[in-house]
């Protein structure tokens, strides 16, 4: 069975392009010539140097003694957190940025939750020397403060974004509502494997880097390309699309994907898609989606901005229904302690979202001889006031 | 079974004034009074729009009425309750518009039945693309006789524009620049050679222009290029506001008695 996209940009059932006409003529051009352009030798040498000098690939693979220990078994964690501004969302930005120039466009749009995409985003059109307008929902804003002062810093214009939960889902609808109203000179940069087709799948071939990464360093540390697991949270799902991608189609390896559970899956407060949501169709694409059973899409939560997204990508979507890849989740609180556990033994403070999937570490009965690997998606600076905040109440 | 829209454009293909509102706003149960006034004042046809959490093709008027209407109460099912009766008491073709996945919910053979049971004649569902309504949807939707109406923007090309005049039953929707609804009028060379160049492509559809029109004057010029033009988010605001529904439907229809 083949788990990526078809040339339509379905991933089994889930996938296509549900775009109103206004977004036809942008989405037609992209689709036409998307692998054309990333599959060229000028793009890709372009892709790769950047991708090394710029944002400091490759990313180490770092064996954690004491994570091993702790749960008898052999623990990689994969270090996006090291990248330039950083989180793995360098990747894609610097792929589509380099796209958008081909396609001769001088305006780049992008929408944000953590902010860690924003500020990637930011970064490349500064750079580029490209307008640069980031949609960020309100409540976004305000718990995500140091990346909004690093896009502006960047020289970008963060647009705080008042409708809806003022968050991830609103702000991509604004991101989208811009590309309709400026069809001719923009680039909307979306920043996880969502969207219309060819994005879930572009987004996924940016990011596939990191999967093709813990091969090659696998194989140099010990003397195989293919772990047991590979563990990553998933928001939209662009670091675990690039973490899995290279593996989708080995059954060995077991693909764990972390939802955020945010207070609890069945508390009315949480973002656990694949638990809570049924086949649906938002930001372009059929997927999972929470929802009413009229058809409304139903405000997520999570306390990791990056994983309060209502939806999944649809490449997730077909691994959750297919039963290829694993799906687990944790609460605000397991994210937490999962954090500030790596922190004290690691000495490596991670962002919520990846938080998310370090909790599942105890939620797996691992094999002695298993090796696992966990995608550390990004670093936890911009999370400071809310860890602080969480332990000052638990002290 | 004859449809309504294709009557109307029979008998007449000028100036024909449609009117889009959010069902359930400004309250719950304005929809049938909102319907009938509208026809009483000479409203050639009238889109009914069913609102949804995340209207992506929206400007803010029609943004804020669909989640005032959400928090009122409104749903697809409610609607169609609403409407049940509806032919007994108005003659003008009725279209329902509205984003996909909640008419996906309610399940589109289901949805398209109960449009045939109650009388209505069209659909306009802007993230439904062309391709997967004919490779999908097309069939169910004839055997219910129910028009679905396609938009064109400033960027669809000379080819697919065909393409869509082939595959169109009732009109061709013309967005009138490219943007979401409401957009501020503006009228440049740009958008007028758009017009002409729609014009001379001899289209067997009907065209009506849409986005950006709110008065006579807009409605007026809109017309010249066109068989007529649609109001959305300018009505939604002359019905926002204090005061009875029906006399602020009567109000802002008389701007274009002629």
């Amino acid at each position: 069975m083949n788990y990526q996209s078809d040339e339509n940009g379905y991933y089994g059932s889930f996938g296509g392009a549900f775009i109103p006409e206004m977004m036809h003529q942008n989405i037609d051009q992209l689709q036409n010539s998307y692998i054309d352009i990333i599959e060229s030798k000028s793009f890709k040498d372009e892709f790769k140097l950047l991708l090394q000098d710029y944002a400091g690939r490759p990313s180490p693979l770092y064996y954690s003694d004491r994570l091993s220990d702790q749960y008898k078994t052999h623990i990689y964690l994969k270090r996006e957190d090291l990248n330039h501004t950083g989180s793995h969302k360098i990747n894609n930005t610097i792929g589509q940025i380099l796209l958008a120039k081909r396609l001769g466009k001088t305006r780049i749009i992008a929408e944000t939750g953590a902010g860690q995409h924003g500020v990637a985003t930011a970064t490349v059109c500064a750079r580029a020397g490209l307008e640069c307008i980031v949609y960020m929902g309100a409540v976004d804003v305000a718990r995500q403060s140091p990346n909004v002062e690093k896009m502006k810093m960047l020289g970008a214009e963060v647009r705080a974004v008042q409708s809806g939960s003022k968050t991830l889902k609103d702000a991509t609808n604004e991101a989208i509502r811009d590309w309709i109203n400026n069809p001719v000179d923009t680039h909307y940069i979306i920043g996880s494997a969502v969207g219309p087709h060819p994005y879930p799948d572009m987004v996924a071939r940016f990011q596939s880097v990191i999967s093709e990464e813990i091969r090659e360093q696998l194989k140099a540390k010990v003397g195989r390309e293919t772990p047991d697991y590979v563990i990553a949270c998933v928001g939209g799902g662009s670091n675990a699309a690039g973490s899995f991608y290279h593996f989708l189609n080995e059954p060995s390896v077991k693909l764990v994907a972390v939802e955020a559970a945010g207070k609890g899956v069945n508390t009315g407060e949480s973002a656990a898609t694949t638990q809570l949501g049924k086949p649906g169709i938002l930001h372009g694409s059929r997927s999972l989606l929470m929802q009413t059973s009229d058809g409304q899409v139903v405000e997520p939560y999570s306390i990791s901005a990056g994983l309060d997204y209502p939806g999944i990508g649809p490449m997730h979507a077909n691994l959750y229904t297919t039963q290829r890849g694993q799906f687990l989740s944790a609460t605000d609180t397991e994210a937490l302690e999962a954090a500030l556990y790596l922190s004290q033994k690691e000495g490596i403070i991670p962002a919520l979202e990846s938080a998310h999937a370090l909790a599942a570490l105890n939620k797996i009965e691992f094999k002695p001889d298993d090796i696992v690997v966990v995608n550390v998606s990004g670093r936890g600076d911009k999370d400071m006031e809310t860890f602080l905040k969480y332990f000052q109440t638990v002290k | 079974m004859e449809n309504r829209i294709t009557e109307l454009f029979i008998k007449k293909d000028k100036q024909i004034l449609s009117i889009y509102f959010t069902a359930g706003y400004p309250e719950l149960n304005d929809t049938k009074t909102i319907i009938s006034t509208l026809e009483k004042h000479g409203a050639d046809l009238i889109e009914v729009g069913m609102p949804f959490s995340d209207p992506v093709a929206d400007g803010i008027v029609i943004q804020k009425s669909s989640e005032a209407a959400l928090e009122n109460g409104m749903t697809i099912h409610l609607l169609f309750e609403q409407l049940k009766e509806i032919r007994k008491h108005v003659s003008v073709p009725l279209i329902l518009m509205g984003y996909l996945n909640p008419v996906m919910q309610f399940g589109i053979e289901n949805f398209c039945k109960k449009c045939s049971e109650i009388g209505i004649d069209g659909t306009i569902i802007p993230d439904l693309p062309l391709e997967v309504y004919e490779s999908e949807y097309k069939a169910i939707f004839e055997t219910y006789s129910l028009s679905n109406i396609f938009l064109i923007t400033p960027q669809t090309s000379d080819e697919r524009i065909r393409k869509i005049d082939r595959l169109s039953s009732g009109f061709i929707y013309m967005v009138s620049s490219s943007s979401t609804t409401g957009a501020k009028e503006a009228v440049d060379q740009e958008q007028i050679a758009y017009f002409e160049r729609i014009d001379k492509m001899c289209l067997r559809s009907k065209r009506l222009i849409g986005f950006g029109i709110s008065d006579n004057r807009t409605f007026q010029r809109a017309c010249s290029y066109s068989n007529g033009a649609i109001i959305g988010s300018a009505f939604i605001t002359a019905i926002t506001g204090d005061g009875e529904v029906e006399n602020k439907v009567s109000q802002f229809m008389k701007k274009f008695d002629s």
